[in-house]
């Protein structure tokens, strides 16, 4: 019998709109019908997930001034679809990535706390920042925020949410047919706040939700997010994936904790991480590089240089080599997705790659870009996993599948149960709301005045 | 008209009913009014009856029976939740019904709310519509603080105002009809030969510039299955030009006429607004009581509440046989079908979805099967194809 292990949180992520998803594999479902998010929804609760996880992005990608064509394009609005989904599943958790930038905080928090009350205690909000100007063609208010100022847009909209959520007392609401009471007295009380971004005040609609707050979650990598999430958070959903680069975003994050008088348990760290699963390691190798191929076509592999050199490379063999160009560095080529910060050095790194590796392009950008986090067996995965949290390099993962819908199945079926009899995961879900998973304590809420 | 002879039937859901003190009822279960179990079991009654849609209503401020101020009132029903998500959450617990949740447009964002009710519409494979509300009260703009709207006068008599709020709330449903279009139907290809998911030729910007927002687009979201989702508007006919709003914007009015000579002239003022496409579909409103102990109930409730319930629209107290008869006689009006809003859940949703269903089959004016998946088939409207694939006159 092995020593019980750091126990791990795992994370369903409906894969969407990058080359992740591998939308041209005969068993890929739709993206948009709500089988799909069901199918996947159900096979997490099946696996005692803690939550299944949506994005966003509010504009459609573009690549050279167009659309761009070659990954999956379309999503549902993500509170509407967690709310049906509220109706499908009895314990899973429902996060939701939404923007602060272009909402308002009286709204949102109303659709947070509806979410919650509908779930039944199961709601989160991965809360992103994203501010550009090209989102903003969308929104009422255009790209009207500076970049250096999104996170306090965010902090003064998350502390904001936390006061109308605060603003019924738990107990308010009594339904006496008897006595004729519906809500004690004084228990709906008026919030004011006045700050550089919102002046606001007036009563909040939504009577306290099961969860008292919903489980916030932040994604967003630089020191400012860092920073918002030590402070905000309960949940923060990263990209280092890697075992080294997992232990020193743990231990940064965590030393940022105590000077907001928070122990290093109340923020989980959770890497989005890509597996292949095969019966045994090599097959999954095989199975991997397969993957990559079919997440690298060929056209996708161009793609991918143009955005770094940003000019036009079309004309381009994805098989040949590649050939000695500089990069445009005075144009982007893409719209709507993370940018490279420094696409020089990546240029001159790929190059050097190419040339001592003697890559053909396609060969090259399978090589440098997204690869597998967790490849093997089902024991090679439960193990790798259950290591990588005991390391400290992570308290769990939220998983992205590669394909939809099924693309959860296999983990489910087979890692899960080698994770539970290594004592690692929960074999039944021991609470019902999502904060009863995490092991997160309910806010105090506030007692009528 | 409908070419079955039918009339269409909505049942509009708020809290425990309309009447103020309808939550005091026995078998109200007002304790569950923020559970998603009660309002599925509202939703499943009304889908038992075989009703076309249900509306849920919806506004960012607290209930109350001041006109722009909390009441601090203790014994009526506060508090509501979000009616786009509260709709989304029956989506799968029903089959056939149509699902109306109210959203508002002089605080939202037009791109959020579209898609929104776009999803709405995925999530219910085609039972989506968007029951379109302005805010106008300064109430409700001070939890926003972005724009200045003065307090509102009771009489409405800020004409200018209302004008200006149903202005960009038509606004705000052509920037969703147009991203509901801005995705052809066929947009999606999975061409593995050429790498392509879409053909971007079959995406378009919807470049919307107006007075209080721009809209680049396309949406976000693909096509909804109805094409468009199904918007209604109610309008007391009390603005500057009277049914103008749901002329322009509406596939559905809601009217509030108080007998049939009212709803004659309703519907004659409706129809003389111009329009374009399918003729607008006239729903009247009213406020219902129904069963044999109908009057009483609605006395004790008034007792309760300590006032006469007062309404915009009519108020009716009587058998499901009587409110049949009422019915039948507005529709020789012209009047397409009715919104009905229970006095109290559960006897008067029972007394529609039930009682007066079963009064309107017997004189043979309602249907006995759902003849459709989708809310446009209830109502008898076609699925329009997108008009950037009609404009676009595509070479092959
Ligand atoms: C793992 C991860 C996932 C993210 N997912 C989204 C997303 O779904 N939608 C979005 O608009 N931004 C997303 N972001 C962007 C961040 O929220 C953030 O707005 C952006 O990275 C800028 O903040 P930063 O400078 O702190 O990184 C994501 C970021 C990370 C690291």
């Amino acid at each position: 019998m092995t020593p019980p292990h750091r126990q791990i949180h795992l994370a369903a992520h409906f894969p969407g709109v990058n080359n992740t998803t591998v939308w041209a594999d005969p068993r890929a479902g739709s993206q948009i019908d709500f089988s799909s998010f069901e199918h996947l929804a159900r096979t997490a609760e099946r696996g005692k997930f803690d939550f299944f996880f949506l994005a966003e992005g509010l504009r459609l990608r573009e690549h050279k001034g167009r659309i761009y064509d070659l990954d999956v394009v379309g999503r549902p609005e993500s509170l509407t679809v967690l709310s049906a989904l509220s109706a499908v599943t009895e314990r899973l958790g429902l996060a939701a990535t939404v923007n602060t930038t272009f909402n308002e905080p009286y709204e949102l928090a109303r659709r947070l706390a509806t979410l919650d009350h509908l779930s039944g205690g199961r709601a989160a909000w991965n809360v992103v920042t994203t501010n550009d100007a090209f989102t903003g063609a969308n929104f009422r208010r255009g790209g009207y925020l500076d970049r250096a100022d999104r996170y306090r847009r965010a902090e003064e909209f998350v502390r904001l949410a936390r006061t109308l959520w605060d603003s019924w007392a738990p107990d308010a609401v009594v339904a006496d047919p008897e006595r004729g009471v519906f809500v004690r007295p004084g228990a709906i009380r008026e919030f004011r706040h006045e700050g550089p971004q919102f002046t606001v005040s007036g009563r909040f609609t939504v009577p306290r939700s099961p969860q008292g707050h919903p489980v916030i979650i932040q994604a967003g990598d630089s020191g400012e997010g860092r920073e918002f999430a030590a402070a905000n958070a309960d949940v923060i959903f990263t990209r280092h994936g890697t075992l080294a680069e997992g232990k020193a975003f743990y231990a940064d994050v965590k030393s940022r904790l105590a000077k907001y008088g928070r122990r290093p348990d109340e923020l989980k760290i959770m890497p989005g991480v890509t597996f292949v699963i095969g019966d045994t390691d090599a097959e999954a190798a095989e199975l991997a590089a397969e993957i990559r191929r079919q997440q690298v076509s060929p056209q996708t592999a161009i793609a991918f240089l143009e955005q770094i050199w940003g000019r036009d490379l079309s004309h381009l063999d994805p098989d040949g080599p590649l050939p000695d160009i500089e990069p445009d560095l005075s144009t982007e080529v893409a719209e709507g997705r993370v940018k490279h910060h420094d696409r020089a050095a990546v240029a001159a790194r790929w190059r050097a790659v190419a040339r001592e590796r003697n890559l053909t392009i396609r060969e090259l950008v399978i090589e440098m870009t997204g690869r597998q986090s967790f490849v093997g067996s089902p024991l090679t995965v439960a193990k790798s996993m259950a290591e990588f949290v005991a390391a400290e390099a992570a308290d769990g993962f939220i998983l992205v599948p590669h394909l939809i819908p099924g693309g959860l199945d296999d983990f489910v079926d087979r890692v899960v149960p080698l994770l539970q009899e290594l004592g690692a995961f929960r074999t039944e879900y021991t609470g019902t709301t999502l904060r009863d998973h995490l092991g997160l304590a309910v806010p105090a809420g506030k007692e009528a005045a | 008209m409908t070419t079955t002879g039918h009339l269409h039937l909505a049942v509009a859901l708020d809290g425990a009913g309309w009447h103020p003190a309808a939550w005091r009822e026995a078998g109200a279960h007002a304790r569950e009014l923020f559970t998603a179990r009660y309002w599925a079991k509202l939703a499943g009654e009304a889908e038992r009856g075989l009703l076309d849609f249900v509306t849920i209503e919806d506004a960012f401020r607290l209930q109350s029976t001041l006109p722009d101020d909390v009441d601090d009132r203790t014994d009526q029903v506060r508090g509501r939740l979000d009616a786009v998500l509260l709709a989304a959450s029956l989506a799968p617990r029903t089959r056939h019904i149509g699902l109306v949740p109210t959203a508002t447009t002089t605080h939202t964002e037009p791109f959020h709310v579209a898609m929104g009710i776009a999803t709405l519409d995925h999530v219910s494979r085609g039972r989506a519509g968007w029951r379109v509300q302005v805010s106008p009260r300064a109430s409700e703009a001070a939890h926003f603080g972005r724009r200045a709207i003065p307090r509102l006068d009771p009489e409405f008599r800020d004409r200018a105002l209302l004008a200006e709020l149903f202005e960009e709330a038509a606004d705000a449903v052509e920037v969703a009809r147009r991203l509901w279009d801005s995705w052809e139907d066929d947009a999606e290809i999975r061409d593995v030969a050429t790498g392509r998911f879409i053909d971007r030729d079959k995406l378009h910007y919807i470049d919307f510039s107006g007075r209080w927002f721009s809209v680049k687009g396309p949406a976000i979201t693909p096509r909804p299955p109805q094409g468009r989702p199904i918007v209604a508007v109610l309008d007391h006919g009390g603005t500057a030009v009277p049914y103008e709003l749901p002329a322009r914007a509406a596939d559905i009015v809601f009217v509030t006429p108080h007998d049939r000579d009212d709803a004659a002239r309703i519907v004659e003022r409706v129809r003389a607004v111009p329009r374009d496409g399918e003729p607008l579909k006239i729903f009247a409103d009213l406020l219902v009581f129904v069963g044999p102990d109908a009057a009483e109930r609605k006395a004790r409730l008034d007792e309760l509440d300590g006032a006469e319930l007062v309404s915009d629209a009519r108020i009716f107290t009587g058998t499901a046989d009587e409110l049949a008869d009422l019915l039948l006689d507005w529709r020789e009006a012209g009047i397409d079908g009715f919104r009905l809003r229970p006095g109290a859940v559960p006897a008067d949703l029972k007394g529609i979805a039930r009682g007066l269903t079963a009064a309107l089959r017997r004189r043979g004016a309602f249907r006995h099967a759902y003849e459709s998946t989708t809310l446009r088939g209830l109502l008898g409207l076609p699925r329009p194809a997108s008009r950037y694939a009609a404009a676009s006159g595509r070479l092959p």
